[in-house]
């Protein structure tokens, strides 16, 4: 009966698949392979997402500007909230910096001091202690190869914790830090290289971040 | 305004829309004077090109007269101006590069994600095609936003007419890239799959370029006897096999580049494309590669393919082992406009170009559901619509 037939192909099937996922799951958990020793690559790029009880994410752009240019934009952040789109405010008094956020929850305040400030090289905000989150962004610029212009290099690293912090971090892990840095770096690309940023939108929009 | 909208497959309508305004510093709006339909827009009515939305204004060939410049434009108002289908910024690396296609700057930020995924990197905006490209409102239509238009649009100058000029927005760079990546070399053979109108340019390009001997390759006879007319010889793959003829008419050597202007939805009834064409209805995102699998077969040893024509996803039995083996180069891509606009605008100003032969109906664009109709439906006689916005239904 071609019906039992199938049944029973089916549940072979099934059989044989569990029996080769635990043989497969099995073999990993009890023979771990030799550790590698570590390669060129940025760690953020590494299979696994976690460093220590931190999460990374960061993004590289190359911008065809002087890195002097580019340092003078980061070092002034609230010149990023212009046309950053989920930053909506940046308050800056001496090396205190506070970034306000819109995530798609909605928008919270981030404290943080300059904790690096290498001219044209690096600059880099720590939360303050007692922050609602414990977070580092870094900034690094170098010359790109070919003189192409500057690789500009973004990462924050953070520490996933509980209650408000916790939503946050589970926001930005939805919605992809890694991917929503890079659309401001290139945001920013364009508004350096062009002085403009592209959009399709056939009228201009009468709310929202206008250059 | 007017405007040709796409509403799903094989449905475009003439709808009101709101007119563009200056949105950038760079911007500037055209009115439309003269738009055409073109074989790519046809990859859209068939909904083969993923990411269009209902109510996209299609359109990516079109020229017209500015009406509004933004604070950076370069442009005047009523300075006549062709566009070209890519939009580029002129300044990244890319744009440097004269590789317009591939400017960094001009597809939207948010909307980059999708060729990111599906093709390792996105590439330029373009005017009236898909989402992956920008979502840019189109040409056909009575005004079109233009951004970065201190770089795109080339000035024309008065008394040429339109006809003898709009194909400068795409398919007459295209089909002269496309004879330019065949690298060719005087005295050479280039077989040409396609006689639509980048066929049929490529054609024309190949033998100003040196080609001694072009080889034509349709099914539809009125488009075979087009590129006759340029001076091609032809083959009718409905009556002959298209491979020996080709071997047989290059003494058993093959053509030394071949070019293929017919892209993801060959014609044809061999297997691989019956089995193509039935993955291609299932939305598995395959492309029907029919026409760049006999070009690989074709082409002599370490020879050239180019290819022009537009593929949008994967391809399968595509006959990886001919490349390598035969050891054959392979240039590609959506064509870099702005980098031929101004030498191929001599060209046609000294009478060494004519595109206007290739024209066989002109519409209102009121018309122009009608024009996307036949353009699809009968390609033998519909080899190329020019559409006049402005003009009333019927004339």
């Amino acid at each position: 009966m071609p019906r039992r037939r199938t049944d029973h192909l089916t549940v072979a099937a099934v059989v044989l698949a569990l029996t080769v996922g635990a043989g497969l799951a099995a073999g990993a958990i009890l023979r771990p392979g030799p550790r590698r020793p570590p390669d060129s690559a940025p760690g953020r790029t590494a299979r696994r997402s976690r460093f220590g009880s931190y999460q990374v994410a960061g993004r590289t752009v190359t911008i065809k500007a002087p890195r002097s240019r580019i340092f003078q934009m980061w070092r002034d952040p609230q010149r990023l909230a212009d046309f950053m789109q989920d930053l909506s405010d940046v308050q800056v008094s001496g090396d205190q910096v506070t970034w306000v956020i819109d995530g798609p929850s909605g928008r919270f305040a981030v404290e943080t001091r300059l904790v690096e400030d290498r001219e044209n090289e690096a600059l880099a905000w720590r939360s303050v202690d007692g922050a609602d989150i414990d977070i580092e962004a870094k900034v690094q610029l170098r010359d790109s190869t070919a003189g192409r212009g500057t690789e500009v290099e973004a990462h924050v690293a953070w520490r996933p914790a509980a209650g408000i912090v916790g939503q946050w971090a589970a926001t930005l892990r939805g919605a992809d830090p890694g991917m929503r840095g890079k659309q401001e770096l290139k945001r920013l690309k364009m508004l350096l290289e062009t002085g403009e940023i592209a959009t399709s939108d056939n009228r201009p929009k009468d709310s929202g971040k206008a250059l | 305004m007017r405007a040709l909208t796409w509403h799903g497959k094989h449905d475009v309508r003439v709808d009101t829309v709101p007119d563009p305004q200056i949105v950038n510093p760079r911007d500037a709006i055209i009115e439309v004077t003269a738009t055409a339909i073109c074989g790519s827009d046809l990859h859209l009515y068939d909904a083969v090109i993923p990411g269009l939305l209902p109510g996209d204004i299609l359109g990516h060939e079109f020229m017209g007269r500015v009406v509004e410049t933004g604070p950076k434009s370069t442009l005047k108002k009523g300075d006549r101006v062709v566009v070209p289908f890519t939009i580029s910024c002129g300044a990244c690396f890319f744009c440097t590069q004269g590789q317009f296609s591939a400017c960094d700057n001009s597809n939207p930020v948010e909307k980059q994600e999708a060729s990111e995924l599906m093709y390792g990197h996105p590439m330029s905006g373009l005017f009236g095609y898909s989402h992956m490209t920008g979502g840019y409102p189109g040409g056909q239509a009575d005004y079109v936003r233009v951004p970065f238009s201190d770089v795109g649009p080339i000035v024309i100058p008065d008394g040429v007419p339109d006809e003898q000029v709009l194909f400068l927005s795409d398919i007459l760079p295209t089909g002269w890239m496309a004879a330019e990546n065949a690298d060719i070399q005087d005295g050479d053979t280039v077989a040409v799959w396609g006689c639509g109108p980048v066929g049929l340019f490529a054609i024309q390009s190949a033998l100003l370029m040196g080609a001694e001997q072009v080889i034509a390759i349709d099914h539809y006879p009125h488009r075979l006897d087009l590129a006759r007319g340029l001076g091609a010889k032809v083959i009718d793959f409905k009556q002959t096999h298209v491979l020996e003829a080709l071997m047989e008419m290059t003494g058993g050597i093959g053509p030394d580049a071949v070019i293929d202007a017919v892209g993801m939805e060959s014609h044809g009834f061999a297997p691989d494309n019956l089995m193509d064409a039935l993955k291609q209805k299932v939305g598995i995102g395959a492309d029907r590669a029919h026409a760049l699998r006999m070009a690989l077969l074709a082409v002599r040893k370490g020879g050239r393919v180019s290819i022009p024509g537009v593929y949008g996803g994967l391809a399968d039995k595509f006959p990886l082992g001919a490349l390598m083996e035969k050891g054959l180069q392979i240039r590609t891509g959506q064509t870099h406009v702005q980098k031929y606009t101004r030498e191929l605008l001599d060209r046609i100003l000294e009478g060494e170009i004519d595109t206007t032969f290739l024209i066989s109906h002109r519409l209102s664009l009121e018309d122009a559901p009608t024009g996307y109709r036949n353009f699809h439906g009968k390609q033998d006689e519909w080899t190329k619509v020019v559409l006049t916005p402005g003009a009333a239904k019927g004339v």
